[in-house]
């Protein structure tokens, strides 16, 4: 997929949203390859997206006329607006964790042999991270950066979307009320940390190259 | 609208706590940060923008009934993996989600369906995939995650089966 990488340790970080902060004293085998942005352009899930929303606004207009159309436009608008300023937060706070966190450390608490210690630390860390996702997938995009490994990212991003406490609170506890929304949790719990070594058992195997420990 | 103030006012201090971090390490440092923040927020809106406007036309013809209509009553293991192709398939945000699983729920539907439903919904909803996690993560990373979320919601339906709650 990406063979015009080198197989360095971090294969992913060339994939990364953000690379590395340019002033960071980034691993050796990462040096033939200078700070620059590896941001894909726009791919063919950007494009199978726009062709289903041409679609999808089509089939409106036929049901609803340029009345319906134009209703859904005005209201998604109107989020949209109200979405950005939290996005540019996320954006900013994924590049400043990025800047922040110590890259051996994180690669050794989160890296690809961190063991289960790695996996419920990723856990841990998306269940009270606070925010929406415009917080969490830049930050989980930081952690990719910084060294974490696909299977504590996956632990990360699995348990915010799972046990987080944000979304519970504000929206499925009042929607499907208390008792339901409790043992989902409950029946939750192992979860991330299951899909975390699901991702790390499949990746080795996939990628095994790129996931040799780095001598 | 108070917890939406709480929520803006949770993630801009984190801004702010790891802006000073940052600082700390030099001015410099965090121009440089602050600069690559701004640039992927650049990159990033307008595939937001396409997701957001688009999602409500993608909501708006995938009837709601249709998926309620999957997870019906004693529909059993068949009802589960209904279930997680609804989740798979379900549109729009929160509000969309929860509220389906709990129509569900009133009219009948299996609370083991319904688990399995709100865990697709919530692993591997397709919408949110495109929308939020492939404008931020690699997308290497966003198929590789949601393909070894693949058996949980599953999971989840036996764990609901097996200890009979909720």
């Amino acid at each position: 997929m990406d063979s015009h990488h080198p197989p360095d340790s971090l294969p992913f970080q060339n994939l990364a949203l953000s690379e590395s902060p340019v002033k960071d004293p980034a691993p050796a085998d990462d040096a033939e390859q200078p700070p620059r942005r590896a941001r894909k352009p726009v791919g063919w899930s950007m494009i199978m997206i726009g062709v289903l929303v041409v679609v999808s606004a089509t089939l409106v207009w036929r049901r609803d006329g340029i009345d319906g159309v134009l209703e859904i436009l005005t209201h998604d608008l109107a989020l949209f607006g109200g979405i950005l300023p939290r996005v540019l937060a996320g954006c900013l706070l994924g590049a400043f964790i990025a800047e922040v966190l110590p890259h051996e450390k994180i690669s050794r608490s989160l890296g690809p042999n961190s063991g289960l210690k790695g996996l419920l630390i990723g856990t841990a860390f998306g269940a009270i991270l606070p925010g929406g996702p415009f917080t969490a997938y830049p930050v989980a995009a930081a952690l990719l950066t910084v060294g974490a490994d696909f299977g504590a990212t996956i632990a990360m991003v699995v348990s915010w979307t799972l046990i987080g406490y944000g979304r519970a609170v504000a929206w499925e506890l009042p929607i499907l009320g208390v008792d339901f929304t409790l043992w989902r949790i409950v029946i939750s719990l192992p979860i991330p940390v299951l899909a975390g070594a699901l991702g790390r058992f499949v990746f080795v195997r996939m990628y095994p190259k790129s996931a040799e420990p780095p001598s | 609208m108070s917890a939406a103030l709480i929520i803006d006012l949770m993630l801009w201090g984190s801004v702010a706590a790891l802006a000073f971090l940052v600082w700390r390490r030099g001015r410099a440092v965090l121009v440089s940060a602050a600069r690559e923040g701004t640039m992927d927020f650049i990159n990033i809106v307008p595939r937001i923008g396409l997701g957001v406007i688009g999602s409500g036309y993608i909501a708006a013809v995938i009837p709601q009934e249709v998926i309620t209509g999957w997870l019906g009553p004693d529909s059993g293991w068949l009802g589960v993996l209904a279930a997680v192709v609804a989740g798979a398939a379900t549109p729009g945000g929160p509000v969309v989600g929860f509220s389906i699983g709990a129509v569900a729920l009133k009219v009948g539907g299996g609370p083991p369906q319904v688990i399995a439903y709100v865990v697709a919904w919530a692993l591997f909803a397709f919408q949110r995939l495109i929308l939020w996690e492939i404008p931020f993560m690699p997308a290497k990373f966003v198929w590789f995650r949601a393909a070894v979320s693949l058996p949980f919601p599953f999971l989840a339906a036996a764990l609901a089966m097996a200890i009979g709650k909720p």
